[in-house]
This record gives structure tokens, sequence and C-alpha cells, in this order.
């Protein structure tokens, strides 16, 4: 089986943000990336379905040289091999979907892995817009999956509930947390990651869509009113609510 | 002009996202001179699309069939692109539920759309549509605009208000739309309910317990408030991660992104991914019993105390206000 996962290079969620000079993007001075948690559950579910049918495991990511990083974090992990697309420039999430179409039609996966989202800019766009280019069937924010010859019975996680669903490979699967543990890198994998080679791609890259005027940062919420520090507070909190907030 | 609202239904019932998604897509229309047309989709769901108008569709459109009855993300974004192109369409409006985020995406392609996703505000600014979303956890806010000439949008549930209708109904025209068998490469076969209780994704309410609550036994004070509330329980990541309550219930960057109107987080002490699911919403009330917990710079109201005593005391105050 041939079997593709796309990862996002992203800051951590810890990171302050600065606006850049040009007032339209995060200043990366300082800032420490990661592999996007959820692409981390997509690796580790590809990972198990290689270890299910036998195959191999692509790992690609669409960016600068940095994003090599998180390349090798899911070679570590145990993916065979790894591909970085490269393109310095920022792009939005059809530009950047455009990129990965164009490998994923290249390489001709059988199944190909999202994260449900970035958390950098929490799009949750490209695995649908990279399914729909290639024509492929798609289950996004996939909690179980089963795949059985080229039949997929997926669960996904809607409001209220599940949602029981039935397709065909190929297809794409975006991963939702709950779906497996992400398995830690071994010493092992750390050091033959370091030894594996990644490959280098060029794309063609097209206009983005979305244009940004500006990053900015939330206005500072005024403080709030600390109303008391023990249970006889509960009754002046409720009145609160009631009268002055009119939420209950 | 036209806006093409997606008007989100299942089982025959609208979502509150329906209506809000209507309001937000006639409050631009009306800045930019356009009419609002509501599309449903699904299974005998004509006679409830009227209601649509109320709230500021001008012409409803309902595409039925019974293989629409469950959700298909392929047949559903066929169905919508469709409308879309008959109607010559230049904005479309989507829930960023999870049916919306789900399909915008493949109907963005199939219109050559840019797409603007999980919008909390809309302004027109010289007859041009700016979106505000947010970013980084919320740490950012980003406006932007879409450049090409069909443009979506998928907007935020709870953020965008639908009020109350003005009580007028509009014509319900059915339509068909071819469906073949490839237009249903991936159907939903079943949905499971979460033993019918509220989701916090939907809520209105919601009352989240975090590791400062001790043990799993101890979220029934956490049910009975947020019960008499009509709300839902919501939880930390620390906590489902513990197996204390179910990952649904999660809110926070790798749980579910809330925005009702009152947010209570008991013994939660307000990490970064956890404001990121949260921060939006109208009015939060932080209970916790450490003064300096982070929860507190984003609470409008607050109480520093024993959660196991406070809680309590609430939900009484709440059932003497109700009358209970
Ligand atoms: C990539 C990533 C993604 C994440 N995603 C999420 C997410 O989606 N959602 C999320 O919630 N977290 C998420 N986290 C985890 C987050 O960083 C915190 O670890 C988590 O939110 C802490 O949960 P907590 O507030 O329940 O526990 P703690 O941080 O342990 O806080 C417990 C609080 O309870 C208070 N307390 C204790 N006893 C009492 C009492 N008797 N009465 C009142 N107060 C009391 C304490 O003062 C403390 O503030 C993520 C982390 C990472 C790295
Ligand atoms: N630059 C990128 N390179 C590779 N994969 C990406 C990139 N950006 C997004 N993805 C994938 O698309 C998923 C959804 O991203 P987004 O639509 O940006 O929220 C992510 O979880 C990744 O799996």
């Amino acid at each position: 089986m041939k079997i593709l996962v796309f990862v996002n290079h992203v800051p951590d969620t810890e990171t302050k943000v600065k606006v850049s000079a040009d007032g339209k993007l995060i200043d990366p001075a300082g800032v420490n990336f990661m592999l996007n948690p959820y692409d981390e559950i997509a690796v580790e579910e590809a990972l198990k379905t290689k270890q299910q049918f036998t195959g191999e495991v692509v790992v690609a990511s669409l960016g600068g040289e940095t994003n090599k990083e998180t390349l090798r974090k899911a070679l570590a992990m145990g993916c065979d091999k790894a591909v970085l697309l490269k393109d310095a420039a920022v792009r939005d999430s059809f530009a950047v979907a455009s990129g990965l179409a164009d490998y994923a039609k290249e390489y001709g996966a059988d199944i190909i892995f999202f994260g449900k989202q970035s958390i950098d800019y929490d799009d949750s766009q490209v695995g649908g817009l990279v399914a729909e280019m290639l024509g492929m069937p798609s289950i996004s924010v996939v909690v179980k999956l089963e795949l059985n010859g080229g039949n997929i019975i997926a669960e996904r996680e809607i409001e209220g509930g599940h949602e029981i669903v039935h397709s065909k490979l190929p297809a794409v699967i975006t991963t939702q947390k709950g779906l497996n543990e992400p398995r830690y890198p071994s010493l092992k994998g750390i050091m033959d990651a370091k030894r594996k080679p990644i490959e280098e791609k060029t794309i063609t890259s097209v206009a983005s869509r979305v244009e940004v005027s500006a990053l900015r940062k939330p206005a500072a919420k005024a403080a709030g009113k600390i109303v008391g520090t023990d249970a006889s507070a509960a009754a002046e909190l409720v009145r609160l609510l009631h009268e002055e907030a009119k939420v209950i | 002009m036209k806006i093409l609202a997606f008007a989100e239904q299942r089982n025959g019932q609208f979502k509150k996202t329906a209506f809000e998604i209507v309001k937000a897509a006639k409050t631009t229309a009306e800045k930019i001179n356009a009419e609002v047309i509501a599309v449903v989709v699904g299974n005998n769901i004509a006679s409830i699309a009227g209601q649509l108008g109320g709230y500021g569709a001008s012409k409803v459109i309902a595409v039925e069939d019974a293989r629409l009855e469950l959700y298909s993300t392929s047949a559903y974004s066929k169905v919508v692109a469709e409308i879309a192109k008959q109607e010559s369409t230049e904005i479309v409006f989507f829930p960023a539920s999870e049916l919306g985020k789900d399909i915008a995406p493949r109907v963005a392609v199939k219109l050559q759309a840019g797409l603007a996703a999980g919008c909390t505000a809309l302004i027109v600014e010289n007859g041009t549509i700016k979106a505000t979303r947010p970013v980084y956890a919320g740490k950012g806010l980003l406006d932007v605009s879409v450049t090409t000439g069909i443009k979506i949008f998928t907007l935020r549930p709870n953020v965008f208000t639908a009020g109350d209708s003005n009580g007028s109904t509009v014509a319900v025209e059915t339509r068909k739309i071819e469906l073949n068998e490839i237009d249903f490469a991936v159907v939903v076969k079943e949905v499971k309910a979460a033993r019918g209780k509220k989701d916090v994704a939907e809520a209105d309410i919601i009352v989240s317990g975090g590791r400062g609550l001790k043990g799993p036994e101890n979220f029934a004070m956490i049910e009975d408030l947020a019960g008499s509330l009509g709300g839902a329980v919501g939880a930390s990541r620390a906590v489902v991660d513990a197996g204390w309550r179910p990952h649904d219930e999660q809110v926070g960057q790798t749980g579910k992104t809330v925005s009702p109107s009152l947010y209570v987080a008991v013994a939660i002490s307000g990490a970064v991914q956890h404001l990121a699911g949260m921060s939006s919403s109208k009015y939060i009330v932080a209970i916790n019993k450490d003064r300096d917990a982070p929860i507190f710079s984003v609470a409008d109201y607050g109480i520093v105390g024993d959660a196991f005593e406070v809680i309590p005391a609430i939900t009484a105050e709440v059932k003497k206000l109700q009358g209970k």
C-alpha cells in the first residue's frame, strides 16, 4: 500500500504572538516550531496502516528549509521517506493544497492522511481541498478508522455525536484527537532519521486566493470582577449574571 | 448580487447556525445591495424551509432526495455547488460546523473560489467584504479578503447572532439536482447520538471542569450546575486525558472551539490551549482557588475559592432564581 501523510510545521502553542514589520505575519524570531499536533496523529495512523497492510509511508511538507525539522520528527516516528515541497513564500491554504495535490498525483497514493487542522491558522481546509483537486473521497475529523480490503468504515466526530461513514480507497482521511495515541520516537528512530535523506522538490506555485491585510492582537480584556472568595459570593454572582450580563 | 446561505439541518430540523448564517448574510447583503438565497439540502425538508424568510432570505431553494437524508460529503458538495452555479451567486456562506467545514473546501474547488474559514466578524469596506478570523490560539486576529470572483466564508457558530424571526415566511422552491452513484462516494450510514446530551459546540451555556476537581466522581456537581442552567458539560484536556470525561467534551485547541453566551470554568487553570477554545465566549466566569490562575485574566466574573463549596452554592442560587 502506498501511504502518504502531509504534515505542517507550526509555531508551538506557547508562542507569544509578535507581529512582523509588514503587519501581516507573525515575527518568527524566537518562535519554536513543531510538528502540528493533529499531524502527529495522522503520522501515527499512517504507520499503523502500514503495519496492517505493508507498503511504505511517505511524509511530505510544503514550506521552507526549516520544515525539515518536522519531517525529521516524522521520520523518527517511523516514516520511510520524507519529501520537502520547497516553497519559501507565504501562501494561503488553496495555494498550499495545490502544491500538495500536484505531489500526491505524481506519487499516486492509495490513502492520504492529513491532520484535521493546522493549529496556527485553524483553517481546516487543506485536506478537503486536496481531495477535491484529486477527485478523491474524503472523510474528515476521523476518530476511528477501519480499512478492510478497499473499503473504509470511519467514525467522524460531529456536534452531539458521531457519524459512521462508508467510502472506498483511494481516499483522503483527516485525523482528530482520539483516533490513536501517537508514539514517541525511539532513540534508534531518532538516530536513523538523521541519516535518512530528505528529498527536495520544487513546486509550481499558484496565487493565493485569500489576501491578508493585517494581523492584529485582540484588544486586551478589561480586568474582570472578583465577586468574592468563598461560597457566600454565589448569590451575588448569580445576581450579576442575571441582571448585569443577562445571560441566565 | 446574490449571497447563497447554506442552512444546515439535521433530522428535518434546522440547526441554530442556519438562522445565524441567513441573518449574517442578510446583514452583509444590505451593505452590498445583494439578495439572500438560502439553500437547504436533505429529505422532506421543504416544509420547514419557509421560516428562513423571517431571518432575511428572499428565496429558499430546497433540494430533496431520499439519498440525502443523511449527510454525504460528495453529494452535498455537488448539490451546493450546482445551486451556486444555477443562481450565479458570487458569495457563499457556510457555518464553520463539522458539516460546513467538511463541504466548504470541496465547494470552493468546484467553484474556483477562495475560502475564508472560521470568520468571527464581517465588515464591508468599499464594497468588499473583509473578514476577521482568530489565529494562533486566539492570540491574533487576521483581517482577510477573498480575491476570487466567487467568495466563500465559513462563520464560527454562536458568534453571529440570529436574533428573533421577524415572523415572515418565504416561498420555498424545491429543486432536483441529478445525482449518480459516483456522487455518493462518501456516505454517512448511521448517526450515533451522544446519549442525548447537549454538545459543547452548540450549547449557549457551558460549565467546564478541570483537574482541580480531583476525580471523575466530582463532576456530578458540574453536571448539576450545567443541568440547572440548561447548559452542557465541558472539560479541560487534563481531565479528558485522565479518562475522567469523554473527548467530545474537551474544549480547547485540540478539542472543540466554543462561543457560548456564558462559559463557567471550574478548577481550570486557563492554559493558553484551553483559552484557544473558549476565549470568544461572551461572558466568562472563573471559579478557582488560585488568585493567580491565568483563567482570571479572561474572566468577566470570578470567585477565588474552593469549587467544592462554591459550585453547590451557585447551583442552589440558580434554582432559587428559577423559583425551584
Ligand atoms: C499541543 C497541546 C494541545 C493542548 N490542547 C488542549 C485543549 O484542547 N484543551 C485544554 O484544556 N488543554 C489543552 N492542552 C493542555 C493545557 O496545556 C493544560 O495542561 C490543561 O488545560 C490543564 O488542565 P486543567 O486546567 O484542568 O489542569 P491544571 O492546569 O492542573 O489546573 C487545575 C486548576 O484547578 C485549581 N484548583 C485545584 N483545586 C481546586 C479547588 N478545590 N477549587 C477550585 N480550584 C481548584 C488549581 O488552582 C488550578 O488552577 C494542550 C496542550 C498542548 C501541549
Ligand atoms: N504546508 C503544509 N505542508 C504539508 N501539509 C500541510 C501544510 N499545511 C497544511 N497541511 C496539512 O493540512 C492539514 C489541515 O491544515 P489547515 O487547512 O491549514 O488547517 C494539516 O493538518 C496538515 O496535515
